[in-house]
């Protein structure tokens, strides 16, 4: 892949503060995927590079740089995200989703399905890939209960913008653990995340 | 303390790690609480203490830790040990972190070897410093096999040595360290805690990390997980217990360290968990031996 020069005046700002901030950031992210559908607010998180929302952008300051192969969707390759990922993360981009340690999906109806993204090695299952999701809401949408490692008892999680069959897919995911991909669902100013080993029921099952 | 207060003074990162460092260690913490109780590769560092003195807690304290969390450590459950006095300083000093020794109010508990007695809560952290990740290395010397053993939940092994325990001892004899399924996939070693602390692994509120520095492995137990200390029908798991309550503070629920005061033979028991001894005391609680000069509390000096 040719070095391309990036047009460094339409790339907005990473945090004020990049210490402070991805601290901030990772603290509430842990604790969303130690509590499996818990939504924590990034609110405080910078404005966001256009195509990303606040809560998605904040984790790919916090979480990229040049370790982790990044797959964007098409709805965003090649724009003002990925020059702005290039800059403050100098994270490589990659077009194959089972290379990726990170995969950044916007439109979740057009995602390819989630078998096609890395799930880990049988002895090494942590290299799978950690899909980052945008979402319409993660509140108020239609409810399904999780349960599983980190859920005291039953949660509700009602996330809003998710395609028909993505439940099922999750499901499937569940199923063939310890292989499986991991989800942080962001949407506007709130992240939420869901581990592989969350089990997922919902209405007509 | 006051933040920032001791910035002008430091001449690296904040709490020590660089960012890189931090980032590649925060990815290692979400996946191990997305597969909890395996293993999860990571890149240590070397830090300012050698390997074995707490290098791997002290990484992922430094990979969470920020201003605004308050950061208790304990050394065999004691706030007022060696290690535990210096990690502390450690952190107050690179973080700007304020330090207490009461459990209830910390945010970051780092530990050797013991849990708090006093129950965690939601929106606290666990920090184990781990000298041995692998519950099967006594087991299977090679690396390789123990993953290839952990990949197909292949732990037949570690029943037989449990049964050799039985057919020897007459009872299951392992006190520390006593392996525990998580979720019932992955065997883990829970850090050398009394067996006595392995009921308080299980549907704990708060999140359990594990950090082996010298062995390089994180590992992580989500908040209200499962966690099975593994045990026979005919032979099931049992805490240690006591005849003796704290000398000191009378508590006899508590995991009790002997100290040998003379050379004449004279003992006491007193609770390993200082804080919680401590709290007793000065809620009027009284043992046998209460007053006896280990009970006076020793204060830290200030800096």
């Amino acid at each position: 892949m040719s070095a391309q020069a990036l047009d460094l005046a339409g790339i907005t700002p990473g945090f004020p503060d990049a210490v402070a901030g991805a601290q901030s950031v990772f603290r509430r992210l842990m604790d969303a995927m130690a509590r499996p559908g818990s939504v924590h607010d990034l609110s405080f998180a910078p404005p966001p590079p256009t195509g990303l929302r606040r809560a998605a952008a904040a984790v790919a300051l916090t979480l990229f740089d040049f370790e982790t192969p990044v797959w964007l969707d098409p709805a965003i390759r090649g724009s003002a995200v990925a020059d702005w990922l290039r800059f403050h993360c100098a994270c490589p981009l990659t077009e194959a989703p089972e290379e990726a340690a990170f995969a950044v999906v916007t439109d979740p109806a057009a995602a390819p399905p989630l078998s096609a993204f890395n799930p880990g090695d049988a002895k090494y299952p942590d290299r799978s890939t950690t899909l980052i999701l945008q979402v319409e809401g993660l509140v108020g949408g239609p409810s399904v209960t999780l349960e599983g490692p980190g859920v005291k008892g039953a949660r509700a999680f009602a996330p809003v913008g998710l395609p028909p069959g993505f439940w099922a897919q999750v499901q499937a995911n569940h199923g063939r653990f310890q292989f499986g991909v991991d989800f942080i669902l962001a949407a506007d100013d709130l992240v939420a995340a869901l581990p592989r080993t969350t089990r997922v029921t919902f209405e007509g099952n | 303390m006051n933040a920032g207060s001791n910035a002008p003074e430091r001449y690296y990162n904040y709490a020590y790690l660089d960012e890189q460092t931090k980032r590649m260690i925060r990815r290692a913490i979400l996946k191990a609480l997305a597969i909890p109780g395996y293993q999860v590769p990571f890149g240590s560092r070397e830090m300012p203490v050698p390997y074995g003195w707490g290098t791997g807690g002290i990484q992922l304290t430094a990979a969470l830790i920020g201003p605004d969390d308050v950061y208790k450590c304990i050394d065999q459950g004691a706030d007022d040990t060696t290690n535990a006095v210096s990690i502390r300083r450690f952190f107050a000093q690179v973080a700007d972190v304020a330090v207490t020794e009461d459990t209830g109010e910390a945010t970051i508990i780092q530990t050797r070897h013991r849990i708090p007695e006093k129950p965690l809560k939601a929106g606290q952290v666990l920090v184990f410093q781990v000298p041995q990740p692998e519950p099967l290395r006594g087991l299977e010397p090679r690396e390789t096999e123990t993953r290839a053993m952990h990949a197909y939940e292949e732990y037949g092994l570690q029943y037989v040595s449990l049964y050799e325990s039985v057919a020897t001892y007459g009872r299951i004899a392992s006190t520390v360290g006593y392996p525990t399924m998580i979720d019932e996939r992955y065997l883990m070693n829970p850090s050398p805690i009394p067996k006595f602390d392995n009921p308080k692994l299980d549907d704990n509120d708060a999140i359990l990390l594990f950090g082996a520095g010298r062995e390089k492995r994180i590992y992580a137990v989500p908040p209200n997980t499962r966690v099975r200390s593994l045990d026979f029908e005919d032979h099931p798991f049992e805490t240690q217990t006591w005849d003796d309550a704290c000398a000191l503070c009378g508590a006899g629920d508590s995991y009790l360290d002997e100290v040998v005061l003379d050379d004449a033979g004279q003992r006491m028991f007193v609770c390993s968990d200082s804080h919680y001894c401590a709290e007793r005391r000065a809620a009027g609680h009284a043992g046998p031996m209460a007053g006896h000069q280990l009970a006076t509390p020793e204060t830290e000096p200030a800096q």
